[in-house]
């Protein structure tokens, strides 16, 4: 099967054309040997079922960020036929950049120039017939958001050829021959086209696949070094000048530049970034958001949990006392929890957080808050990885590679997994917020907040140094396709039904087994080490542990713990105050650990271990300490 | 020659004022990422606002909005526009 591959910049609308083509039937897959997330899916082409890849987004193939670097190997190592680049219409000029890269790696390629309403708002005419025939490859226009054009783009991509690639100035070139002349055989053992190697290798760029044969550098360094005395600047810089210079003059050949219009897009950041009112309107957005999940959540949970509850309680009673019943009955007990407990509070969390994500406000909080990051050491764009890690900690970690470099991208890890995935909001939500009070529910949320700032101060002093601060693109304000949302929530979900669910049915029967055969009480005393300072009574032992597998079985198995479904039977209000505020900090779950593991290393992740139980302790004595004053 | 006393921090641009860049001082890798979204020598950067506490600056370049943090804003001078 043929393998296309999506490349574009970031916010080029690469994801929505993704989801426009391949629909639900997405597949989440890694990048060979990383946890970083690929996007796969099938589509006709020709009649014939092709797998389209959706890779991240990249400014340049001069790799930056570590997700760039994942796009440009996945590009070079052989595994792509066709390249269909998705440009975003309204930035055609610096979109271009990319395309004459592209270029110069050979790939059949497709140009798709989408969001042409954009470009229409914005003004700009542009001759798509031109620009084929200027480029040498086909040019399809489309608005994935509104699925115009998306066969056309299809039918393209049998007539996808290698596009010609432009030249640049004479001293330029007289480099890139003298670097061509000794890199050949690299060349060719790479499968990659000469005068690509030779470019790249000019830039200074030999990072992967032996690229860098050290017998060649001298020869390669030499030339470097003339042009940047010839030029005044790296070869890099002068490389990209060159693009870019080339990508101006093309832009005038094929585009005409009308008026734009200013419409509520354009003025919304007048208010929305507004030095002072930006403030009060991010907090009032944080704030709506988790009471609506509240609200929803909470309205659904008391619709769902009666019936279910006596239905399993029926179900307890026709079955009468064997084994085998009452595991039949804790399976069942794990089937609705799920239903009832799990899935309302998820889904419209899930939706308003892609909601945030899609409109483009999600690089604005970065923005907003970069001088507060500053005081953790680290920058605005760390705040990304951050709010990502209310809905899943896997997604946060795994955010991290937008960051330049490595201490950030441990500070921020070890941080973000503080944040309260939405397995920790059940918790908060069903324990704290539906027996304590919605107000403590938000108090451990802020509390949340004041502790991931102090571990951040103090991780500032432990890890020094600062990164290169904040350089982030504010894309413009759009309003999303639901199609696009609906996919992106589905694609998070389908995690929650396909490994939490059956984990949560095997845990809460294989609890049902344990309890049966009179276990529970040694796994209980085995944790007492951690129940006994923190005041909780010793049942709540063994679903602390089954915490680790999935945060939300925490709660799920405390009713199971004490055989009842309303736990203020069998909590005080202040246990469950520190035993959520315990579940809050306290190690992350295990596909976490994994995502951390693979990403930062296991050695840095006993570290992020250490330092998460050790503060999910000093959390849990404090709130044990503030409920015996309140 | 006088140019030169003209070229200024782009965090001193009075905000809505824009300014071409003259030199991004620094490492290759700060310019190189400023270079991939557009602000390169030559180019014509606005200073859109400035985020308050210090905070980071929000700049336009051919029809993008960028933030860039304080740290790097003083890597970029700019000779101002009319």
């Amino acid at each position: 099967m043929k393998r296309i591959a999506l490349v574009g910049q970031p916010n080029a609308g690469k994801s929505t054309l993704f989801n426009a083509l391949v629909g639900y039937r997405a597949v989440a897959s890694n990048f060979p040997g990383t946890t970083v997330e690929l996007l796969r899916g099938k589509a006709l082409v020709g009649g014939r079922p092709v797998e389209i890849v959706d890779l991240p987004g990249t400014y340049s193939l001069l790799a930056g960020d570590r997700a760039e670097q994942l796009a440009r190997d996945f590009l070079t190592s052989g595994e792509v036929d066709v390249v269909v680049n998705v440009l975003d219409a309204s930035l055609l000029s610096r979109s271009l950049e990319l395309t004459l890269e592209l270029a110069e790696l050979g790939f059949p390629l497709v140009v798709c120039l989408n969001m042409l309403d954009e470009a229409k708002h914005k003004g700009i005419e542009i001759d798509g017939e031109r620009l084929s025939a200027l480029l040498g490859v086909p040019v399809v226009g489309t608005v994935a958001a509104r699925g115009v054009g998306l066969k056309r783009l299809l039918s393209a991509i049998l007539d996808a050829r290698p596009a010609r690639p432009r030249r640049y100035s004479a001293d330029v070139e007289r480099a890139i021959s003298r670097v061509e002349e000794v890199s050949g055989p690299l060349a060719e053992a790479s499968g990659l086209p000469p005068r690509y190697v030779a470019i790249r290798l000019l830039a200074g760029d030999s990072s992967p696949e032996g690229l860098a044969e050290p017998d060649l550098s001298p020869e390669i360094e030499a030339a470097r070094e003339e042009l940047r005395r010839a030029r005044g600047e790296d070869p890099a810089l002068v490389l990209s000048a060159e693009r870019h210079a080339s990508a101006v003059r093309l832009f005038e050949e094929v585009a005409k530049v009308g008026h734009a219009r200013v419409g509520w897009r354009e003025r919304a950041d007048d208010v929305l970034m507004h030095p002072l009112l930006a403030y009060p309107i991010l907090a009032a957005v944080l704030f709506g958001l988790f009471w609506l999940v509240f609200r929803v959540g909470g309205t659904l949970e008391g619709l769902l949990l009666p019936p279910l509850e006596g239905l399993s309680d029926w179900l307890g009673a026709a079955l009468g006392g064997g084994l085998v019943a009452q595991l039949l009955v804790g399976a069942f007990q794990g089937l609705w929890a799920g239903v009832a407990i799990v899935l309302p509070y998820l889904v419209p969390f899930l939706f308003l957080l892609a909601l945030l994500e899609d409109v483009g406000y999600l690089p604005r909080v970065g923005y907003l808050l970069d001088a507060l990051m500053h005081r953790m050491g680290l920058h605005g764009k760390s705040v990304i990885p951050f709010l990502l890690g209310y809905g899943c900690s896997v997604p946060a970690v795994l955010a991290t590679r937008i960051l330049e470099n490595d201490r950030d991208r441990l500070v921020t890890a070890g941080l973000a997994v503080m944040v309260p995935c939405a397995g920790r909001a059940i918790v908060v939500f069903g324990l704290v917020g539906r027996y304590v009070g919605p107000g403590w529910a938000l108090f451990l949320y802020v509390l949340n907040l004041a502790v991931i700032a102090l571990a951040g101060w103090v991780l500032k002093r432990v890890f020094p140094g600062t990164g290169p601060g904040l350089i982030l693109e504010i894309p413009p304000y759009r309003l999303p396709a639901l199609r696009t949302l609906l996919g992106k929530v589905w694609l998070r979900l389908k995690d929650f039904v396909v490994v939490a669910w059956p984990l949560l049915v095997g845990t809460s029967a294989a609890f049902a087994l344990i309890e049966a055969l009179g276990w529970a009480g040694m796994l209980n005393s085995g944790v007492r080490f951690l129940t006994w300072p923190l005041g909780i009574p010793a049942p709540a032992g063994v679903p602390l542990v089954f915490g680790i597998l999935r945060k939300e079985l925490s709660l799920v198995m405390l009713t199971q713990a004490f055989g009842t479904a309303d736990l203020s039977l069998a909590l005080s209000q202040g246990q469950m105050l520190v035993f959520a505020g315990f579940v809050l900090f306290y190690m992350p779950c295990l596909a976490t650990l994994a995502a951390l593991g693979r990403e930062l290393g296991w050695k840095r992740t006993a570290l992020v271990l250490l330092l998460t139980t050790g503060v999910a302790l000093l959390v849990g004595l404090f709130l044990r300490s503030l409920a015996l004053l309140v | 020659m006088n140019l030169c006393f003209e070229e200024l921090p782009l965090a001193s641009l009075p905000p809505g004022k824009a300014g071409q860049v003259a030199r991004v001082q620094g490492g290759r890798g700060v310019a190189l990422r400023l270079a991939r979204l557009g602000i390169r020598p030559g180019a014509v950067v606005r200073l859109v606002n400035s985020g308050p506490f210090a905070g980071p600056l929000l700049v336009e370049v051919e029809g993008l909005r960028v933030a860039l943090g304080r740290g790097v804003a003083r890597r970029i001078f700019v000779r101002p526009l009319p």
